[in-house]
């Protein structure tokens, strides 16, 4: 009797890139609602919107590279792409912003460098900077959370302004944006207040934002639920919210009124989101266990010094990109010690 | 505005000397770039390349006349090796590579003419005059240097028969969506 | 040494696989019938194949050597039973590739009789002399069970001024499927302890440690019982957890002592002899039976046949015949396996036969081994690095081994990759990534074969140079002394001695020159030569 001859091993469970992905997804989840409940049906229109453009983009890309379709699109990074990008937009952020930047996301950052796989930079970050930057305006547009803002939209309110520019009849723009916590951390630093001053401003709650550090809380629960699912390992998140806290705590510790306590930052903006769902994107970031400590912390440093000294409020996109560049150099420098090779280290020391 | 023209002319010494000396301490170490060549060259002594062998062949690339895709019995490898030592393009072969051979002498036809011994560059061949001759199977390096000048046509090549000790895994099958190679090997 | 050994330590990495050893057990060892046809390989080992010393149509005995090694790193082959030799020709034997390599094919006389080809058993093997014990399992062909094959004698000849530490018994068999060691320990508790024993006597160790996974309750219960106890005679059985690649030399030396054999190097180099159980047994038949290693234990099993179990096997049966001792295929068989569902390889066919050093034959099917998902770009995640034993990053290597950066590969340590196949196993891309580490490894060996050809092939041109160039300026020689001899004689008749010898001084120049060019050429060919 004959065989087909395979390769071992021969036992291997079934599993996929797919999988993995669509576990990120599901994590996602909890934190998206949140953000939908205190933004309100935007958040969840800029997320759809993110999402079918990335899979069309995606599904064109591989037509025009000539890579098969439906394999690839079963992979759900596009997917992940588009949510993680749509996360970091305001609200009511216009249609065509999000196509420039899932755009540059899917296109440049990933397929111009060979697709999945190949990019040196996290698509969705790439995406979200050069909408930053092309349109600081539109990128500034964020509605006060739910309890306290004065208006609500409805889903139908919220597709008029996304895709008409167009608001209910009575509002400007300029009456119902606001400034986000971090903003407004920096502009009334600027203006020499202290902290205590500008924590009276109603947009803070307990430690951070009111509303933002319950998005952030919701966000932290899926990235708890990712290291359970063995989808991320703790070395990236907790190195990331470690190094932003500790810096953050040391600048503190000499001046609590000029400088923002440690759980204001990790609570406040795309910290924890960024530290569980962007920074820990396999692709772009560092391989080795403990490059992903430094990438994690360099992460975390730059966070926290783009925030101060910087001229951007927020900074997790700045930072992820920085290190991102950084990785192949970290990755050569940190590899772990061969078993049997020398320097010798703690025997049984080997951590997993 | 002084103090930094000054600062940056001084780094800018500093950088050349020390590139300076690391460029001559780097020549002094290694060998001479023929050697180096030749070390990557493949030994078959055939000529496919134009040269009368391996070792004029390097010199030739050494002194900058020959590219460095002439030479088939290497194949994709040599180029390479070569393109990285010399920091070249790689190029793909020039001529027809061939799976590796030996020479095997029919010895019944054989007339014991010497011709092939004469031709031989490595001396792979055994006999004397008007004996049978035979090829030393493990010394031949496939270059058909014999089979042009046996009178008798007597010579075949056949190529190397697999065996288990020098079989090799092959390249595992690429990937679904397969990303671009030339982007990886380059 | 010994107050610490039943303190455990952990290798980096690893997995817990799912067992699949419960349907191979149920039953007991089963003896296998004589088959109609022994194809027995003359290499079976790590090292030079063994010569066959019999002829087509020989009558050999049971044990009759039949292959002989010469070689120190090789093993004799011995007819499995008695009959005659039919032929000795190139067979498909097993191997990953599946091609031929030379067997002695017996066709056996059903009377299994030994003749004098019974080797004299050592009976006090215990105060034996350690060099006629070695000399003993070298002359029985015993090589390593475990499925390496390494000549067993090699492995227990001490280097000199070596003081051995400890002697590491592998009884872990952390594959799945496989029950072969399992089984051996739990009938033949015994003899194993006596073949350790033996290589005690031989090796003089410190300390021995037999290193069985946790769950094989059985083959404890059975070791301690023949061993009286978890502690006698300076051996200790010690349960280990299961977790795989426990069952790895490597692997199982660190989890028992904690120490970490070098890389590229031997367990010897830390003072550590490592051997399987079932060489052990082996052993213990040569020395007290005067049994050279003929049959084995072989676990046949899997969906794909009708009656998973253990059989007790001549060497060189083939295939097909272990499968109709378990009673057939069933229909779902899909791939057919020498070793287990981790490192075995696949072959093409049932006709092969089995070898020293096969533990199992693996019939699959579909539920067994899936077929391969499709195959993805590594996306980074370092799941394979995390389960890695060896602790490589296999995903660089799979990235060097892609883009035949052979150099870079060896700089992240290809070689020190056990190709236990846990980073395939893991990896979400589905990446044949032990293939690619075994086509990087092999196309570096084949490198290194061609540079010492062309060193070779180099030296014997350069040799030939010097020789023609030796001819040449012999020639050149040669001609100069006739030409200045006729010229000698010209100089007696000349009518003008003057002219004469202006023209004899010249022709003499001229040699000389010639003479001097040649010597020229052949130093600076000297000069080119590598030096060293
Ligand atoms: S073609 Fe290659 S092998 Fe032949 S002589 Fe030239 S360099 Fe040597
Ligand atoms: S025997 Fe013929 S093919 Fe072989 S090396 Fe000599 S000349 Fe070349
Ligand atoms: S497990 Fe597979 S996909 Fe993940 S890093 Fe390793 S090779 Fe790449
Ligand atoms: S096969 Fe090699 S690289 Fe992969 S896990 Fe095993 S030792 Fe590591």
């Amino acid at each position: 009797m004959h065989f087909r001859t395979q390769t071992s091993p021969h036992m291997t469970p079934a599993h996929n890139v797919g999988q993995v992905m669509r576990r990120v997804l599901y994590a996602l989840v909890p934190g998206t609602l949140a953000m939908a409940w205190y933004f309100g049906w935007g958040v969840l229109i800029n997320v759809a919107l993110a999402v079918v453009l990335a899979v069309g983009l995606e599904a064109l890309m591989l037509v025009l590279r000539r890579r098969p379709v439906i394999p690839t699109l079963s992979d759900y990074s596009a997917v992940v792409t588009g949510w993680l990008f749509a996360l970091a937009l305001p609200p009511l952020t216009p249609w065509w912003v999000t196509l420039v930047g899932v755009g540059f996301a899917i296109v440049v950052a990933k397929h111009l460098y060979g697709g999945l796989g190949y990019n040196p930079f996290n698509p969705a970050m790439v995406g979200y900077v050069v909408v930053l930057l092309s349109f600081p305006r539109e990128m500034t547009l964020w509605l006060p959370p739910m309890p306290l803002s004065e208006v609500s939209f409805g889903p139908m309110q919220a597709l008029a302004a996304i895709f008409l520019g167009q608001l209910p009849p009575g509002l400007t723009w300029d009456a119902i944006t606001t400034a986000t916590p971090l903003d407004l951390m920096k502009t009334e630093l600027g203006r020499n207040l202290t902290i205590t001053e500008i924590r009276d401003n109603p947009l803070f709650g307990d430690f951070s934002g009111k509303g933002w550090e319950w998005i952030g809380n919701w966000f932290l629960l899926g990235g708890i639920a990712l290291l359970f699912m063995r989808v991320i390992t703790w070395h990236i998140p907790v190195a990331v919210l470690g190094g932003l806290a500790v810096t953050a705590g040391l600048f503190w510790i000499v001046d609590p009124d000029a400088y923002a306590s440690p759980a204001f930052h990790v609570f406040s903006g795309a910290a924890i989101l960024g530290a569980f769902f962007i920074a820990t994107d396999p692709v772009s970031a560092s391989t080795t266990p403990m490059g992903r400590i430094l990438y994690g912390l360099g992460i975390g440093v730059l966070i926290y010094v783009i925030r101060t000294w910087g001229n951007y409020p927020d900074a997790v996109a700045f930072a992820v990109l920085l290190m991102n560049m950084a990785a192949p150099t970290i990755d050569h420098y940190t590899r772990p010690r061969v078993f049997g090779q020398k320097p010798p280290r703690r025997e049984n020391g080997g951590t997993p | 505005m002084l103090a930094a023209t000054l600062a940056i002319s001084t780094l800018a010494a500093v950088f050349g000397l020390l590139l300076g000396y690391s460029a001559v301490r780097f020549r002094v170490e290694s060998d001479p770039v023929v050697d180096q060549i030749d070390a990557l060259l493949p030994q078959t002594q055939c000529g496919q390349c134009s040269y009368a062998g391996c070792r004029p062949y390097a010199e030739a690339i050494a002194a900058g006349e020959a590219d460095i895709n002439r030479c088939p019995p290497g194949g994709e490898a040599t180029v390479l090796a070569l393109a990285d030592l010399l920091g070249r393009d790689p190029k793909p072969v020039e001529g027809e590579t061939k799976p590796p051979s030996v020479a095997i002498i029919d010895e019944q036809v054989c007339i014991g003419c010497t011709l092939c011994i004469q031709a031989c560059p490595v001396d792979a061949i055994l006999g004397a005059a008007k004996q049978m001759h035979t090829v030393i199977e493990s010394e031949c390096t496939g270059c058909e240097l014999c089979i042009e000048p046996c009178p008798v046509d007597c010579i075949y090549m056949v190529p190397i028969a697999p065996d288990i000790s020098t079989w090799k895994w092959p390249f595992p099958a690429g990937e679904t969506q397969s990303a671009d190679r030339e982007a990886v090997s380059s | 040494m010994t107050e610490q050994a039943h303190k455990l330590h952990r290798f980096h990495g690893g997995l817990h696989l799912p067992r699949h050893k419960e349907e191979s057990t149920r039953d007991p060892v089963l003896p296998m019938r004589i088959p109609a046809r022994l194809i027995v390989p003359l290499r079976q080992h790590i090292g030079e194949s063994a010569e066959a010393c019999v002829a087509p149509g020989d009558r050999v005995n049971k044990g009759q050597l039949i292959g002989r090694c010469d070689t120190y790193v090789g093993a004799a082959v011995h007819a499995p039973t008695s009959g005659r030799v039919v032929e000795i020709a190139d067979h498909p034997v097993p191997h990953p590739s599946g091609l031929s390599a030379p067997c002695v094919v017996i066709e056996p006389d059903g009377r299994e009789s030994w003749g004098e080809s019974r080797l004299p058993p050592i009976e006090d093997y215990l105060d034996a002399d350690p060099v006629s014990l070695r000399n003993r399992i070298r002359e029985a062909g015993i090589v390593g069970l475990g499925g390496a094959a390494f000549p067993s004698a090699v492995k227990i000849t001490p280097r000199p001024g070596q003081t051995l530490d400890c002697l590491v018994i592998n009884g872990a068999e952390c594959e799945p499927y496989i029950t072969c060691d399992d089984s051996l320990m739990r009938t033949h508790a015994r003899g194993v302890i006596e073949g350790i024993r033996i290589l005690m006597q031989a090796l003089k160790p410190r300390c021995c440690l037999i290193g069985i996974e946790d769950h094989m309750s059985g083959a404890i219960a059975a070791m301690r019982d023949a061993l009286g106890g978890d502690e006698a005679h300076g051996i200790r059985i010690v349960p280990i957890p299961s977790l795989y690649p426990a069952g790895g030399e490597r692997q199982l030396i660190q989890v028992l002592t904690g120490r970490e054999v070098p890389s590229q190097g031997l367990p010897a180099d830390i003072g550590i002899v490592c051997q399987n159980v079932g060489t052990a047994y082996a052993i213990y038949r040569a020395v007290a039976h005067g049994e050279p290693l003929i049959s084995r234990i072989i676990t046949v099993t899997g969906k794909g046949v009708q009656h998973p179990r253990n059989l007790e096997v001549l060497i060189g049966t083939p295939i097909a015949d272990l499968v109709a001792a378990a009673e057939g295929y069933t229909d779902e068989v899909s791939r057919l396996i020498m070793g287990g569902p981790m490192m075995g390889f696949a072959l093409q066919s049932d006709a092969i036969p089995v070898v020293k050093g096969t533990n199992c034959i693996l019939a699959a099917s579909h539920e067994d081994v899936a077929p391969p998902g499709p195959v993805m770009p590594c996306i980074r995640c370092g799941q394979c690095a995390e389960v890695c034993p060896a602790q490589l990053l296999p995903q660089q290597l799979y990235w060097f081994a892609r883009a035949k950066d052979f150099d870079k590969a060896q700089d992240y340590s290809l070689f020190d990759c056990i190709e236990c196949g846990c980073c395939a196993y893991v990896c979400p891309s589905n990446i044949p990534l032990v293939q690619y580490y075994r086509f990087a490894k092999n196309e570096i060996w084949a490198q290194e074969r061609e540079r010492r050809k062309a060193d070779i092939a180099r030296e014997r041109h350069e040799f030939r140079q010097a020789r023609l160039e030796q001819e040449e300026r012999e020639k050149a020689e040669r001609l100069a002394r006739k030409k200045a001899a006729l010229a000698a004689k010209q100089d007696d008749t000349a009518d003008d001695p003057k002219k004469a010898a202006i023209q004899a001084a010249l022709e003499r120049a001229k040699a000389r020159k010639a003479a001097q060019e040649a010597e020229q050429m052949s130093a600076e060919k000297a000069d080119k030569e590598p030096s060293g």
